[in-house]
């Protein structure tokens, strides 16, 4: 019997974050207050650590753990994209934690598991581990989505993301084992090599692909699948929802790409028309009723579906440039949806209660700063060039029109005019009403403001010099072998 | 040295109001006064910078001068790639003198005073860039760049139904241009799979296109030619697809008005000359009658719903629609006269309408009203303004010797040789131009005064005459010295002549 090659280095950053967040929990008991607010900036630092964890890490490329493990370009993307998504979400809660009381740091502990089910799914070659990966990054997240545990809203959420998360992940492990009988194989290159041998696909190939599907929709939260999405960003406390509309959504997308682009080129073509439709009716639907959304976080929310769908968009494309495409916006998605929810969370204020556009009635004036912020992070979203968001969703069409995709491209940039509607609301709100209160208990730690800054500069780094990530992520795509 | 500069200035031209905002950035708000000369001085350095371009310009030369040309994004093929050639020249400059006539303009503004003043240079610097950039990417990049600073100006500073109006500008702009999105990158597409090279380069396409290694079957050619059309179309705007522009010019604030009126219009007409007409010359030629009608339409519209107008200012955004119609009219004639016309109309309806906007600033800026009826005998208080309006107005009209004339005389050459039922029509709406100017000129200025609240009005004040004088003079000066500005343009506007009749006679037999 050949014992597995025992590679820590391949592993390291998952191993890094995990052994921090059990360091962050058994400490907790012993701490007081002073001690346990320093646990965020330790969950911080476990970020940086599994940072550097991941340049040791991207050094060991290769198969590893028989097959198991994948250390891969697309890998290392997605780690990067995790740990910043990690680092941001911490930097926008140190505040927020202290100021509604609920800094109890196990909602550190549990965001670092929840960051490293994430890593887990994005380097896994074998459908079993990106279940492990799935399950972890679930469970820990419904947690946090009901962390503000005497807000009924709260629990509402938590409980809501549960049943339909754990129904999701039941359609997942059919998938598995379906695919499992139709191949002998849960490994995704073993998958690739016995259906290449088949011939045409089986039913049963075919249905384990589109229950896997469907799981996945699930938690990248596409239509039709999407219906649970807005209660539960509402009820979650914001800087969980910011979590949950930018990480677990990157994590579903790396699990959608390696799966079906390495496992399933076979059933490419009819892949790529479901996808059609699912883009275009994400897209369609997300944008719509976005625009009748008065709350922000709902109105986000909506916004996080739609984007989705444009994420989609690359995948119906295809070919090397539709994934390189759909990677790259994750990043830059990653930086202008976390920016916005950061702010969302230090206007929501105590028992984040002041979440209508309305609420947002003259921000300008009194806070210009935070005013033109919030602004550039929803323009990024919307895409008005020179953002970042432009940059992606040009790159997006760039590949379905090169695809032959031109009726969905066409469907993008206008749903896209539409976004524009409500993402100029809040817009609207800010600079040109006259003010109804004085913002004056708007409290901008150094945290959060960090947490600003880095978004923002991502957000018109990669807006104006788009050139060098977007090389980064065609490498990440090539990395996934010829598409 | 001069090789540097020369391959520089245009970067230098566009960037210099952007790199101003960044410095207005750091002001202290409460600052207001240094703020705004900051900003003028800003504009007038570009302003400055902008002349080098007309100096060093070589007439004869129809190719594209002081080109820049670096890599931008390179595994997409875009560049950064600017150049300026004949057409784009004196659009640029006029961009560069009207945004510090608006910025003084603009003095009155107290609110968020910081926040304006970075907008406007903004503005400024995505408006240039449209003129001057050669790659279609960037020239995307500018095109809709210049839609945010312009919500702002007008959602803010604007007039009571600013937000309605600003919401409306914006998505109805968005709506064109994304479609133009989707053309440019099917272009990208074709040229690539043609020629073998993935660029964004105009000149690149245009040349395959041209050379015919690059063919677009028709239905193709239709809808490409399309998309690019009803961007253009919304922003120029051409009748049916004007709609916001009254609402827009009414609620913007009077600087707002200037720019709107004087270069993002332009943008639209500027836009079929560079892409439309030489990209897609079949389907050019193949829709010149109806565009022309829509046009024609436009031109008498415009007047007859100008001449009933009780707001002075919505009477001169109406005006607009109707000289808009005139450019395009003289494009789709597809003669030099026609074109040369085109061109000259679209400056000079900057100069003059941008002046017109100005001298109804004056007033609202005292009485807070711009209704006719509001006012009456403002020549007994404003003698010097009543002067400087009149020669505004018959500029606007098409007086012999001032501005106007030239272009419209031009344009009428052009569609008479075309199509002498278009000449005649077109002619009608010089003539209605004559009765809504005038017919307002007379109730608003002459008389005597009938309101006991423009009894205590001043005359215009240095300021005011500041930016005023430079249009008033540029009138005179285009209208006596019209070669001045005609024979730069020749050797570009031939070139695009003879691009527009490299067609396929049969186009119209091409079986699908």
């Amino acid at each position: 019997m050949n014992l597995p090659v025992i590679n820590f280095y391949s592993i390291l950053p998952a191993i890094v974050l995990a052994a921090f967040g059990i360091l962050i929990m058994t400490a907790e008991p012993f701490l007081g207050a002073t001690g346990k607010r320093r646990l965020g900036w330790l969950a911080l630092i476990a970020t940086a650590a599994a940072g550097l964890a991941l340049v040791a890490m991207s050094r060991e490329a290769g198969q590893w753990y028989s097959n198991l493990w994948v250390v891969d370009d697309f890998n290392v993307f997605f780690h990067a994209v995790f740990l910043l998504i990690a680092a941001l979400t911490i930097l926008a809660s140190l505040d927020f934690l202290v100021r509604e009381n609920m800094n109890h740091p196990e909602y550190y502990a549990l965001l670092l598991f929840a960051t490293a089910g994430m890593l887990v799914m994005s380097g896994s070659n074998e459908l079993v581990m990106v279940f492990l990966g799935l399950e972890t990054l679930s469970i820990a997240t419904y947690v946090l989505a009901g962390f503000r545990r005497t807000d009924l809203k709260s629990n509402e959420s938590a409980l809501k993301y549960f049943l339909l998360g754990s129904f999701s992940s039941a359609f997942f492990l059919y998938g598995v084992a379906l695919i499992f009988g139709a191949t002998g194989s849960t490994n995704l290159g073993a998958i690739a090599d016995v259906l290449s041998r088949q011939g045409a696909p089986s039913h049963l190939v075919y249905l384990a692909a589109a229950m896997m599907l469907i799981a996945l929709c699930f938690k990248v939260a596409v239509a039709p699948f999407h219906i649970w999405t807005p209660d539960v960003y509402e009820g979650a406390p914001t800087p969980v929802t910011g979590f949950m509309s930018v990480g677990p959504k990157a994590a579903g997308f790396a699990v959608f790409f390696r799966i079906f682009l390495t496992a399933f080129p076979s059933i490419q073509d009819r892949l790529s028309d479901v996808l059609w439709a699912v883009a275009a009716l994400t897209m369609i639907l997300g944008n719509v009723v976005a625009v009748v959304q008065p709350n922000i976080k709902r109105m986000l929310a909506y916004s996080s579906i739609a984007h989705a769908g444009y994420i989609a968009v690359a995948f119906a494309a295809g070919g090397a440039r539709g994934v390189s495409a759909g990677l790259f916006y994750t990043l830059v998605y990653s930086f202008m949806n976390l920016g916005a929810f950061s702010i969302v969370a230090i206007l929501s204020r105590s028992e984040e209660k002041l979440v209508q556009a309305t609420d947002y009635a003259g921000l300008a004036a009194r806070r210009p700063g935070l005013a033109a912020l919030l602004s550039l992070f929803l323009l990024s979203l919307a895409g008005v060039p020179g953002t970042a968001g432009f940059a992606g969703k040009f790159f997006i069409f760039q590949s379905a029109v090169e695809s032959g995709l031109i009726w969905l491209a066409v469907i993008g940039v206008v749903t896209t005019v539409i976004s524009f509607y409500y993402y100029l609301y809040v817009i609207v709100q800010m600079y040109m009403r006259e003010p109804l209160e004085n913002f004056g208990d708007v409290r901008l730690s150094r945290g959060v403001l960090a947490a600003l800054v880095i978004a923002a500069a991502g957000v018109i780094y990669f807006g104006i010099l788009p050139a060098r990530a977007f090389d980064w992520a065609a490498r990440a795509a090539a990395s996934l072998g010829p598409l | 040295m001069d090789a540097i500069i020369t391959s520089h200035i245009l970067t230098i031209v566009t960037f210099t109001p952007a790199a101003g905002a960044i410095l207005v950035l750091f002001y202290d708000r409460s600052h207001v006064r240094s703020i705004r000369v900051f900003s003028l001085i800003i504009a007038l350095l570009t302003f400055v910078f902008s002349l080098h371009l007309v100096a060093h310009f070589e007439p004869g030369n129809s190719d594209f001068q002081f080109v820049a040309n670096v890599p931008w994004i390179p595994s997409l093929g875009a560049n950064y790639y600017m150049g300026v050639d004949g057409i784009s020249l004196f659009l640029i400059v006029l961009t560069a003198l009207l945004t510090p006539l608006a910025l003084l303009a603009s003095w009155p503004i107290t609110d968020r005073t910081k926040e304006y003043f970075i907008f406007m240079l903004l503005l400024e610097t995505g408006m240039i860039g449209v003129f001057a950039a050669l790659d279609l990417f960037l020239f995307y990049v500018f095109w809709e760049i210049v839609l945010i600073p312009m919500y702002f100006l007008v959602g803010v500073w604007g007039g009571e139904r600013r937000i309605y109006a600003a919401t409306k500008f914006v998505l109805y702009t968005m709506i064109g241009s994304v479609l133009m999105l989707v053309a440019i990158l099917a272009l990208y597409f074709f040229h690539g799979n043609a020629a073998g090279e993935f660029t964004f380069s105009y000149t690149a396409i245009l040349q395959a296109l041209q050379s015919g290694r690059l063919i677009l079957t028709p239905t193709v050619e239709l809808w490409l030619f399309l998309a690019f059309f009803f961007a253009f179309a919304i922003k120029i705007p051409l009748f049916p697809f004007h709609t916001w522009l009254p609402d827009a010019h009414v609620e913007a604030p009077t600087a707002g008005s200037v720019l709107l009126a004087g270069i993002l219009l332009k943008m639209g007409a500027y836009g079929l000359v560079r892409f439309s007409l030489p990209f897609f010359p079949n389907v050019s030629h193949l829709l010149a009658p109806l565009i022309s009608l829509l046009a024609l339409v436009g031109i008498v519209y415009g007047a007859l719903v100008a001449m009933v107008q009780p707001d002075v200012k919505k009477l001169v955004a109406y005006s607009s629609v109707s000289h808009l119609g005139f450019v395009v009219l003289g494009i789709f004639s597809f003669t030099i006269q026609g074109m040369q016309g085109a061109v000259y109309q679209m400056l000079n309806h900057g100069v003059s309408t941008g002046a017109l906007f100005l001298l109804v600033g004056v007033i609202y800026d005292r009485r807070h009203t711009r209704l006719i009826e509001e006012f009456g005998g403002l020549a007994n208080r404003m003698p010097v303004y009543a002067a400087f309006f009149l020669i505004i107005a018959l500029s606007s009209i098409g007086l012999p010797g001032l501005n106007g004339f030239v272009g419209e005389f031009l344009i009428l050459l052009g569609a008479f040789d075309s199509n002498r039922m278009h000449a005649a029509i077109a002619a009608t709406g010089v003539i209605l131009s004559a009765v809504y100017m005038l017919w307002m000129y007379q109730r608003v200025i002459w008389g005597s005064i009938t309101r006991r609240e423009n009894e205590a009005l001043t005359d215009i004040n240095g300021r005011e005459r500041a930016m005023l004088i430079p249009l008033l003079i540029l009138a005179v000066w285009m209208g006596v010295y019209s070669n001045h500005f005609l024979r730069p343009m020749d050797a570009a506007i031939a070139k695009l002549i003879r691009q527009v009749e490299k067609r396929d006679a049969n186009y119209a037999q091409i079986p699908k």
